[in-house]
């Protein structure tokens, strides 16, 4: 079975654009560390635990939000939405945090953060999901791997909907491309190709 | 006491990241976990690095951790009583 698969929303952040669908929905360059808490108030999010994440979290929590606003996932059994995440740096800006207050006291609240993979966590404590996941470490986004992967995981039968794409926060590095896939198109979805992929990816790397 | 309990809420919400509420918000003998702030249990271990770094107090005895922690109240007293000389 080979399902033809959409892009049904998108979701780009960078270090100081915020992109739904393309649509440039904020731009404002500040300091990376006060960038996503900005994001956070100026679309006045209600979610407490955002204060208490890592900025990888953070990031992939806020890009989340766009991504599944005006989406309703409804028709899937929380089993059936998986999440396939890229990243360069892994958690290793939350890492070197962590080393540091290891000096003196060991921070309990960094130290949960030590892993890339937490930020899946937050987005499915956060939306209900329950399906597979898994985070690839990666030089460089590679939009053909990825469309691959995820194809394989509908084909299998493992996902009936999947939120994949680049997650990177390191430093002052922020970049993020999300895509929600699914198999339903409602005649203006995009086809989830590596053409339509990297040209959302690029919507401001050039 | 008063200015203990006052010190203690401010160092709660910066140690926990409680940027959402105010020291005002948070009373003195409000439940700090579960139906009270929501603290969690690894806030429960930034509560412990806390007293540590800011009073110099260990909790030896883990069974005393939630009658300590169970509101600004009960840590400000076990601060007053454990301080060391």
């Amino acid at each position: 079975m080979s399902d033809q698969l959409y892009i049904s929303s998108s979701c780009k952040i960078d270090d100081s654009h915020v992109f739904k669908d393309g649509d440039l929905l904020l731009g404002k360059k500040i300091a990376v560390a006060e960038w996503l808490l900005m994001i956070y108030k100026h679309f006045r999010f209600d979610y407490p635990k955002f204060y208490k994440m890592d900025n990888l979290s953070k990031l992939g929590w806020l890009a989340t939000e766009f991504l599944l606003q005006d989406v309703s996932l409804k028709s899937y059994e929380p089993e059936d939405i998986g999440i396939v995440f890229y990243n360069r740096s892994s958690s290793l800006d939350t890492d070197i945090k962590y080393f540091d207050t290891v000096k003196a006291i060991a921070s309990p609240a960094l130290f949960v953060y030590t892993l890339p993979n937490i930020v899946m966590g937050e987005i499915s404590i956060r939306h209900h999901l329950k399906g597979e996941n898994i985070l690839f470490v990666s030089d460089r986004f590679e939009s053909g791997l990825m469309r691959q992967y995820v194809q394989d995981l509908f084909t299998s039968g493992s996902v009936r909907c999947c939120i994949c794409g680049w997650i990177e926060f390191f430093e002052n590095t922020v970049e993020t491309a999300l895509y929600l896939v699914e198999t339903k198109n409602n005649g203006m979805f995009l086809p989830f190709t590596e053409e339509n992929i990297n040209k959302l990816y690029q919507l401001t790397n050039g | 006491m008063d200015k203990l309990m006052a010190d203690l809420k401010k160092q709660i919400i910066s140690q926990l990241n409680l940027q959402h509420i105010t020291p005002e918000q948070i009373g003195n003998d409000q439940p700090l976990f579960v139906e009270g702030l929501g603290l969690d249990s690894i806030d429960a271990l930034e509560l412990i690095v806390l007293l540590q770094q800011q009073y110099n107090i260990k909790i030896n005895n883990a069974e005393e951790g939630p009658k300590v922690f169970s509101s600004v109240r009960s840590m400000a007293e076990y601060i007053t009583a454990n301080q060391p000389a």
